[in-house]
């Protein structure tokens, strides 16, 4: 009984990825799309938080999103999975459900 | 699988729009079916006919349109939603006794109940807004 949880919003601006991941469960898994992707990358305030969450949730981020940005994939932190629109929508399937932190 | 589309947001203004065409899109060439698209909210924007981007833009509307055309798609604008922004089909027109119409042929207004039943009748609904 797994969901999976998508984030659109920069950590930098609003508090849902903090919400979010105070509220998955173990084993949840969390995509990061639009400007939640800033939350991926490595050298912000908030690298060591992700890195904390990556031992309890599975963390993704689309790729396209972070392209659109100019985020360079080699800028991802280490653990955190880039899919595609297609890995998104195999993602959602995989899960019971998927929760949109708006 | 079937999968419900939910959109909160009006083109141009918001990612949500091109998020959800892009995942409906992976869906449907993943084989999934999409048992309904509905716009909700600014979301209603996304219907206009009117809608005239410039040339090197994407058009959002006539990019749904067009999926909608190539996969049968159910696409529902919210009705009470619509009746704020102005968005009008034929019904709308002659009940609040407007003088035009303005939704692209390839969405239809409706009730809030058409996004339960999709909720219902489909195995996820993934909600895209701001």
């Amino acid at each position: 009984m797994s969901t999976l949880h998508t984030v659109n919003k920069s950590p930098f601006e609003k508090s849902s990825l903090d919400a979010c991941l105070a509220h998955a469960g173990t084993g949840a898994n969390v995509l990061l799309l639009e400007d939640g992707v800033y939350a991926a990358t490595t050298g912000t305030a908030v690298e060591q938080r992700m890195k904390q969450a990556l031992d309890s949730v599975k963390l993704f981020v689309l790729g396209p999103d972070l392209m659109a940005r100019g985020l360079a994939e080699d800028r991802v932190i280490q653990g955190i999975t880039v899919v595609d629109y297609a890995g998104f929508v195999d993602l959602a399937a995989e899960n019971d459900k998927v929760q949109a932190w708006l | 699988m079937k999968f419900a589309i939910q959109i909160n947001e009006g083109p141009y203004q918001h990612q949500a729009s091109d998020s959800a065409y892009f995942f409906t899109k992976a869906a449907l060439e993943k084989g999934h079916e999409i048992f309904r698209v509905f716009f909700y909210h600014d979301g209603v924007n996304n219907a206009s006919r009117l809608t005239t981007p410039p040339q090197d833009d994407r058009n959002v509307v006539d990019r749904w349109a067009a999926l909608a055309e190539q996969h049968d798609l159910d696409m529902v604008v919210c009705v009470a939603a619509a009746q704020r922004r102005g968005m009008v089909d034929e019904g709308e027109m002659q009940r609040n006794g407007k003088d035009a119409t303005n939704i692209h042929p390839r969405f239809r207004i409706s009730g809030l109940g058409q996004l339960v039943e999709a909720a219902i009748q489909s195995d996820r609904l993934v909600v895209f807004g701001d």
